[in-house]
């Protein structure tokens, strides 16, 4: 054999939560200088089999072997003894501490008489953003920065320890292209030292273009391991759902366009973003593309009522208007799926209906209180709609897997049939075949009547759901394609400021 | 009792202890106490028991609907000694009927103020209400000039006043009464309208339920109100009861709520608990302090027993969630 021995391998590992068979006898191994991707739906068990390895979990059954040697991972600084990195799915920084307290939590430098070592820290964490491309230094707070640049500092953390293996799960979820190209350096990095990575991504084309096998996990059952050159997207999903999906048909069937629902002139919030102009129609889906940090979840939240533009109008079906919060914005019929889930989206602690239908809570009473078989009705329409995986609605939101998480909120939203549906990155973190269910869910509801902006920094999505395309780069609208008439070179320069109408 | 039901369909006897784990210490304390105390299981003294903690309940119902919202009330302790000088006081200057009207305005309106300074300025919830709890003690010193406060003795046992304390419907004494009572309706509120789900959001996630068009500062504000009208409440049933006052009655309650409210499970970073795990939880300790009386401790004994009891039971609640009695953490 000239395969190397791997460095990790699990055995039969079982893992159950209450009501949930998580994991289910699962097998998998990483060899040493490899990238090893792990797969399947939301819900599947992955983070809960890397969770496991980090010693967050343990497993009911099965073994861990590392370099051979059957050991017991009892918890994550065990795990990091043994050189077992994870980078969360979720962010798991302290916001009010700044990038280098956060990057060596717990193992700060120190001088004589315990004291903060700065100056050593300072040095250590200046390089290690190097490597990462950061345009932030360490005294920056957490809390100041984008989510991408936060995962970049997640990641930053994993690089202080000299690991074995090195777990990403889904790491590239809020990440911009640019960052992306400097992640899957980094990931090159260690494969060239040798260090084992397992890498969670719903991504196709990422999968294809950096990892060496894939390991595909259904309903908590392993089922099987290939090498990725000698497979394709059709047998992975395949694998995966059990069928396969068209996903690069370009399903743009325009909808019947109505009256004009919303128009917004000149709107600008301060240096966020400045006299941005656009109309959306009834039966139209406009896609707002850009780098992150463009401004486009600004002016989402503008538009939402949790900012106050300091210029510009916003009409409502020919009406002006002015939004001072989001429960004035509601009962306009605005509704906003929030970038960020676990912060914006959804009360944690919570169960899957109440979250559900929180926003709408006030319309479904008999008599004083809430009417238990309205909410139910609700949760299990969307619940089937939108393929959620929760064992009952009474299961608390924060033990769904992201994914899941993540069809609530938009099963939320959608719930309040809203006349103006504003989505911001709507299919983050979620698997292949519920993405495809989601964008043909909103293409039926531009069908219907409704007026939909889509906030996304995929350009595959915006492609393939959008009527029209507006580029924004820093803060103001560059260019407005229709769908039919877009090429990806042209979206990519007027993202990246190149060009803008004037030039075009 | 439904809820306990239901959920023993699902999942192994580890996570049934662990979710209904105050219930089965409640029972085993009992029966603990019951074979081990002469005269505790009596009719007679279980009723005594109920009856002295009412005041403490009714005033905790209030504040765990402050604590799922994810504030505290320390202020409840001297709003109540204001709320019975007054009351008392009252009675035989303007009558019972306005001076508890007029109670209740002044008793609510402190509450406001809080609601205000926490709700509307977002102000810190701990430093606001440690703020009011002098700033009412030195209300309630000018308003009745250090001097105790009683109601005219002739008239003591002919007032209508006298119900609230010292009535009773069908044997059963009027604070239990008025302290279960409320507690079922402020329960419903709380686990069955809009406006207990809103609490709930806001306690557990306050900017997902701005996202979700909660108007997050009127569901804080009106919390304190809730909080000062169980106050009010209490402070009938007290001035009823005693038919007197002083300024030093209540010191020390908002601890001795607080504590009850997390004896019963409720989260004191908001958004999980409930009402009847607060029933539970005043009960507990009342029965605890009653208990420790009849062994013949002294009244201070009680003090530290109670300090134990809740550090057994947070620190029980934290175990059960991370599934170890240590931390995982070095
Ligand atoms: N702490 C927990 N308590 C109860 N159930 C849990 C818990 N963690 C995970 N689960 C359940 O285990 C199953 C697997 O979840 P996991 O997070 O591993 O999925 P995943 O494959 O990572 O999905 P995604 O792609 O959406 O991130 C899900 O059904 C989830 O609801
Ligand atoms: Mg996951």
């Amino acid at each position: 054999m000239t395969e190397p021995n791997p460095t990790l391998r699990l055995k039969g590992i079982v893992k159950t939560f209450p009501g949930v068979r998580a994991l289910d006898g699962v097998d998998f191994d990483v060899r040493p200088g490899e990238v090893h991707a792990l797969m399947g739906e939301n819900g599947a068990g992955k983070s809960t089999l890397m969770k496991i390895l980090a010693g967050v979990y343990h497993p009911d059954e099965g073994q861990i072997f590392i370099d051979d040697r059957p050991v017991v991972i009892r918890s994550p600084i065990e795990a990091k003894e043994h050189g077992i990195t994870l980078i969360h799915q979720e962010l798991s920084l302290a916001e009010e501490m700044s990038v280098a307290e956060n990057i060596f939590l717990g193992e700060l430098p120190r001088k004589k008489w315990g004291f903060v070592d700065w100056k050593t820290l300072d040095e250590r964490v200046g390089t290690i953003l190097q490597k990462l491309n950061a345009d932030w230094g360490p005294r920056t707070r957490i809390g100041s920065l984008s989510i991408a640049k936060q995962q970049m500092c997640e990641i930053a953390r994993a690089l202080t320890h000299s690991a074995k293996i090195v777990v990403f799960d889904e790491p590239t979820a809020s990440l911009t292209d640019a960052e992306k190209v400097v992640l899957f350096d980094v990931i090159e990095d260690l494969k060239a030292e040798g260090v084992g990575i397992v890498y969670i991504s719903h991504r196709m084309e990422e999968i294809f273009k950096i990892t060496d096998r894939i390991s595909v996990l259904r309903d908590g059952s392993y089922r099987g391991t290939l090498n990725t050159r000698e497979t394709d997207e059709d047998e992975i999903t395949q694998m995966m759902i059990g069928r396969s999906l068209e996903l690069h048909r370009r399903n743009i069937e325009h909808a019947e366009e109505g009256e004009e629902v919303l128009s917004v002139e000149g709107l600008s919030c301060g240096r966020l973003f400045q006299d941005v102009s656009f109309t959306v129609k009834a039966g139209e889906i406009v896609g707002f593309y850009g780098l992150v940090g463009a401004g486009r979840t600004e002016m989402a939240e503008t538009l939402f009522g949790l900012r106050r533009p300091t210029a510009g109008k916003i009409r409502l079906a020919g009406e002006e208007v002015h939004i001072g919060s989001p429960s004035e914005a509601i009962e306009k019929g605005i509704s906003l799926v929030p970038e960020n889930r676990k912060e914006q989206g959804l009360v944690l602690g919570m169960n899957c209906r109440d979250n559900i239908t929180l926003p709408q809570i006030d319309d479904l009473t008999a008599g004083p209180f809430v009417a238990n078989g309205a909410e139910v009705a609700i949760y299990d329409m969307y619940r089937d709609r939108l393929q959620i995986k929760a064992p009952t609605w009474r299961t608390l939101v924060g033990s769904l897997s992201g994914g899941n998480q993540q069809k609530i909120v938009i099963g939320k939203w959608l719930s309040m049939k809203p006349r103006l549906l504003i989505v911001d990155e709507p299919t983050r973190g979620i698997d292949v075949g519920s993405k495809s269910e989601i964008h043909k869910l909103l293409r039926e509801l531009a069908h219907q009547g409704y007026a939909i902006i889509v906030v996304s920094s995929e350009m595959p999505e915006v492609l393939h759901v959008s009527d029209r395309i507006i580029a924004m780069h820093n803060g103001r609208i560059t260019r407005t394609f229709s769908a039919d008439a877009v090429t990806e070179e042209d979206l990519i320069q007027a993202i990246s400021g190149l060009t803008s109408d004037k030039a075009a | 009792m439904a809820a306990l039901v239901g959920r023993l369909g699902n999942g192994d006897l580890k996570g049934l202890i662990a979710r209904n784990g105050i219930f089965i210490a409640f029972v085993v304390f009992m029966i603990a106490f019951g074979i081990g105390v002469d005269r505790f299981l009596t009719f007679q003294n279980l009723e005594n028991v109920v009856k002295t903690t009412a005041i403490i309940g009714v005033i905790a119902l209030g504040v765990t609907v402050v604590v799922l919202s994810g504030n505290l009330d320390l202020s409840v302790g001297s709003m109540l000694s204001f709320g019975t000088v007054m009351v008392v006081d009252l009675h035989d200057k303007i009558g019972p009927g306005a001076g508890i009207l007029v109670m209740m305005i002044a008793v609510l309106a402190l509450g406001a103020v809080n609601g205000l300074l926490i709700g509307f300025l977002r102000l810190n919830s701990l430093i606001v209400t440690l703020g009011m709890l002098s700033a009412i003690q030195g209300l309630t010193l000018i308003y009745s000039g250090g001097k105790n406060v009683d109601i005219d003795p002739s008239t003591q046992d002919t007032t209508w006043f006298r119900v609230f304390g010292r009535g009773e419907i069908a044997g059963v004494d009027m604070p239990i009464i008025i302290f279960f009572a409320l507690a079922v309706v402020i329960g419903m509120i709380v686990a069955y309208t809009p406006y207990g789900r809103r609490v709930y959001a806001v306690g557990g996630n306050p900017t997902a339920a701005v996202f979700s068009g909660i108007r997050r500062n009127r569901v804080v504000f009106s919390t304190y109100l809730v909080s000062a009208f169980c106050v009010g409440i209490a402070s009938i049933i007290l001035g009823s009861r005693v038919m007197g006052s002083q300024n030093t009655v209540g010191q020390g309650y908002e601890l001795l709520v607080l504590a009850g409210v997390i004896l019963g499970g409720t989260s004191l970073l908001g958004g999980s608990g409930s009402i009847l795990k607060t029933v539970i939880g005043v009960l507990i300790l009342g029965f605890i302090q009653n208990g420790l009386l009849l062994l013949g401790y002294p009244f201070f004994a009680q003090w530290i027993v109670t300090w134990v009891v809740i550090i057994l039971a947070v620190w029980l609640d934290v175990a059960a969630k991370r599934g170890r009695l240590l931390s995982p953490i070095a």
